[in-house]
C-alpha cells in the first residue's frame, strides 16, 4: 500500500488538518501577509498560500528559532544554579506546504548542527516536526535546485509529498514512517491515484542543471587565495544578512545572557562582527573575504567534513539581496574561473 | 543612456577619475551597481526607472573608497545624500564627480554648490502617495502605532539590511556592536527590535534624505521609510530644515547653542 500512489481531495485535506490538530499537533504552513509569504499557524488549508514560488523566510525557525533559550541560571550563596530548558513542551508540529528544496534542508542544518555533538534543542524538535512538502509546479530564475542534488519533486527530507494535480487536489507519496504515521487512520480520505493522476513528472517545473557541485568545489580550492577574484564578486554586496537569515541551511549563532537566560540568536558570517576578536583582530576584516567564506562553507566546506551541501537551491538569498548579489551567477563564475 | 556611456568613457580614459560607480543590467531583469574602472567597459553602464538603489551607500564602502577618486552616476537622492555626507565632513569638495542623468544627456557636477543649486532646482516635495501615506499614519493614535510597530518589528530578524543599504548609517562601529554596556539587547525578541529599529530611525532623524532604501533592502517587507519620513516632517516643522539640501549645515538634533529658545537645554 505504502508504494502505491494515492490522491486526496481539497475536503479530504481539510478533515486530515483537523485530525492533526485534533491529535495535538500545530501546522504551519506558508501564509500571506503584508505582500510576503511566510511559515505562520494555520487552521485549515484553505489559509495555506502555495501560489509564490517560495516563501521570503524559510522555514528552518520551525527547529532553530530566531532567538531561544538554551539554559538558564542564577547565582545563590556563591553557588550557580542551572536550569536546563525543559523539552517536554515543545510542540509536535506538522510543517506543511514546504518546497522539496526546505525539505532536503533540515539534513543540511542538521549536518551543522548535530556535526560532532548532538544538539539537544534543535534535535528535540526536529524528532518533533513531520514535513508535508508539496512539489514544485512552477519556478523562476533563482531556482537551481537541480544543480545541487534535488529537484521540484524530490522526497528526500520529507514524510510525506504532495503533488498539485491542478484543482483536484493532490498526489500523497508517503516517504517515511513518520508520513505513515500522520496518515494513521486516513484511509477513509485517501483513494488510490488513477490514470493521468500518477504522472507526476509532466505536472513538475522544469529546473534545468546549471552547474556540478564537485567542479565549484573544486574551483573553489584554487580560487581561495585569488583577491582579485573574491574583490570583484563582492564589490557591490553592502554586508547585512539578509541572505543568511532567509537561507534554510545557515546556522550561524551568536550567544548572548539576558537576565539569567543563555540564549542563542540568529547570527551571519557576513557580518564584520561575527568574526572579529576581543584583541580588535578581525581575521575576516573585508566583505570580500566574507563573501569567499559564505561560498566556501556552503559549496567547499560543508561537503568535505559533513558530506552534505550548504545549499539547496531554493534561491531565497537572490531574491533577498538589496543589491542583486545572485547566488547562481557567482557559483556559475567560481565553476569557469581559471585557476 | 549613450550620453552617459560617453562621459563615464571619456572621465576614466583621461584618467580625471578612476572608477564610474554606475548602473548595470543585473538578474532577472534588475539594475544593479557596477563599479567601472576600464573605459572599454563603459558600455555597460544603464540609466532607467528600474534603477531605484541609491549608490551613493558605496562612497563609504572601504574597498570601493580604495579604488580612488569616483565619479557617480546620481539620482536626486544620490545628490542629497552626497550634500548630508559632506555637511558630516565624509565627502570633501572636490573629491567627486557626479553624474546627473537629464534629457538623454548627462550634467558632470564637480562643485558642492553646483549639486546644491541642482537639488534646489529639483526641490523634491513628497508626492501624493508619500504624503497620503504619512497622513495615514498620523491619523492613527498612539496606542495604535505602537501596535502597528510591533506587528511590523514581529517580523524583523535583525540582518541589518536597513543599516547596510543606507548611505548614511556609516558608523565605523554601529551602537548594536558595542557591548559594554550593551545598549541595545541583540536578540531579535520584541523588545530588541523595538530597540534597534528606534534607535536606527532616531539616529537618523534631521539625516535622512528620504531615499527608501532601508525599505526597499527589509526581507521581512517592513515599511522602515515610514519612521524616518516622520521624523523628516518632525524636523521640519521644528526646526525648518531638511537634510541633504546644504553642503554645509549644522545637524538639526546634535546642535547647541546657548541662545537657545527652550529652558530645557540650558
Amino acid at each position: 500500500m505504502d508504494n502505491e500512489l494515492r490522491s486526496i481531495d481539497h475536503e479530504g485535506l481539510g478533515t486530515l488538518f483537523s485530525r492533526w490538530r485534533a491529535g495535538g499537533r500545530r501546522i504551519l504552513a506558508p501564509r500571506r501577509e503584508n505582500e510576503k509569504t511566510d511559515f505562520a499557524e494555520v487552521q485549515a488549508p484553505g489559509e495555506a498560500c502555495l501560489d509564490p514560488v517560495q516563501t521570503a523566510q524559510s522555514a528552518k525557525s520551525a527547529v532553530f528559532p530566531r532567538v531561544e533559550e538554551l539554559f538558564a541560571y542564577r547565582r545563590r550563596d556563591g553557588l550557580v544554579e542551572l536550569r536546563e530548558r525543559d523539552l517536554a513542551d515543545l510542540p509536535a508540529t506538522v510543517l506543511f506546504g514546504v518546497r522539496p528544496c526546505d525539505a532536503a534542508a533540515l539534513a543540511g542544518l542538521a549536518a551543522i548542527l548535530n556535526w560532532d555533538t548532538a544538539d539537544r534543542l534543535f534535535s528535540a524538535r526536529r524528532e518533533k516536526l513531520a514535513v508535508v512538502a508539496v512539489s514544485c509546479t512552477r519556478s523562476d530564475e533563482r531556482c537551481f535546485c537541480t544543480s545541487v542534488g534535488g529537484g521540484p519533486g524530490a522526497r528526500t527530507g520529507s514524510d510525506l509529498l504532495l503533488t498539485d494535480l491542478g484543482g483536484g487536489g493532490y498526489l500523497v507519496e508517503t516517504v517515511s514512517d513518520r508520513g505513515r504515521a500522520l496518515l494513521a487512520g486516513a484511509e477513509d480520505l485517501l483513494r488510490p491515484a488513477a490514470g493521468r493522476e500518477k504522472d507526476k513528472e509532466s505536472r513538475l517545473a522544469r529546473v534545468e542543471k546549471r552547474f556540478d557541485p564537485e567542479r565549484v568545489r573544486a574551483a573553489l580550492q584554487s580560487l581561495f587565495d585569488d583577491e582579485v577574484f573574491w574583490t570583484e564578486q563582492s564589490l557591490r554586496c553592502l554586508g547585512c544578512g539578509a541572505c543568511a537569515y532567509v537561507c534554510p541551511t545557515c546556522a550561524c549563532f551568536d550567544i548572548q545572557d539576558e537576565d539569567g537566560r543563555r540564549l542563542r540568536c540568529w547570527d551571519s558570517c557576513g557580518h564584520a562582527l561575527f568574526t572579529l576578536h576581543t584583541s580588535g583582530h578581525n581575521p575576516r576584516p573585508l566583505q570580500s573575504q566574507r563573501w569567499r567564506q559564505r561560498l566556501m562553507h556552503k559549496f567547499s566546506y560543508m561537503p568535505e567534513r559533513q558530506e552534505a551541501l550548504g545549499c539547496v537551491g531554493c534561491g531565497r538569498c537572490s531574491r533577498a539581496c538589496p543589491v542583486d548579489m545572485d547566488i547562481l551567477e557567482h557559483l556559475l563564475a567560481v565553476a569557469e574561473a581559471k585557476p | 543612456m549613450e550620453a552617459l556611456r560617453n562621459k563615464a568613457r571619456e572621465l576614466l580614459a583621461a584618467g580625471t577619475v578612476k572608477v564610474v560607480i554606475g548602473y548595470e543590467r543585473g538578474s532577472a531583469g534588475a539594475a544593479r551597481a557596477v563599479f567601472v574602472r576600464d573605459a572599454a567597459r563603459a558600455g555597460s553602464l544603464i540609466f532607467d526607472e528600474t534603477c531605484r538603489q541609491n549608490l551613493a551607500v558605496y562612497l563609504m564602502k572601504p574597498e570601493v573608497r580604495r579604488l580612488g577618486k569616483a565619479a557617480l552616476v546620481a539620482a536626486p537622492a544620490a545628490l542629497r545624500t552626497v550634500l548630508q555626507l559632506a555637511a558630516e565632513n565624509q565627502v570633501q569638495d572636490g573629491g567627486l564627480l557626479l553624474l546627473a542623468p537629464e534629457n538623454g544627456g548627462v550634467a558632470v557636477l564637480a562643485e558642492l554648490s553646483a549639486v546644491e543649486a541642482r537639488v534646489a532646482a529639483q526641490d523634491p516635495e513628497p508626492g501624493r502617495e508619500e504624503r497620503e501615506e504619512l497622513a495615514r499614519y498620523e491619523a492613527m493614535t498612539l496606542e495604535q502605532r505602537r501596535d502597528f510597530w510591533q506587528e511590523q518589528f514581529a517580523r524583523c530578524s535583525k540582518c541589518y539590511a536597513c543599516r547596510a543599504a543606507c548611505p548614511l548609517c556609516y558608523c565605523a562601529r554601529c551602537t548594536v556592536e558595542c557591548n559594554q554596556p550593551q545598549w541595545i539587547p541583540v536578540p531579535a525578541h520584541d523588545l530588541g527590535n523595538l530597540e534597534w529599529n528606534v534607535m536606527r530611525a532616531m539616529h537618523l532623524a534631521g539625516r535622512c534624505i528620504d531615499c527608501g532604501d532601508c525599505s526597499r533592502a527589509c526581507p521581512a517587507g517592513i515599511p522602515l521609510h515610514l519612521l524616518n519620513r516622520k521624523l523628516i516632517a518632525v524636523v521640519r516643522g521644528s526646526f525648518a530644515f531638511r537634510a541633504g539640501r546644504a553642503a554645509k549645515s549644522d545637524n538639526a538634533l546634535s546642535t547647541f547653542r546657548p541662545d537657545d529658545p527652550e529652558d530645557f537645554i540650558r
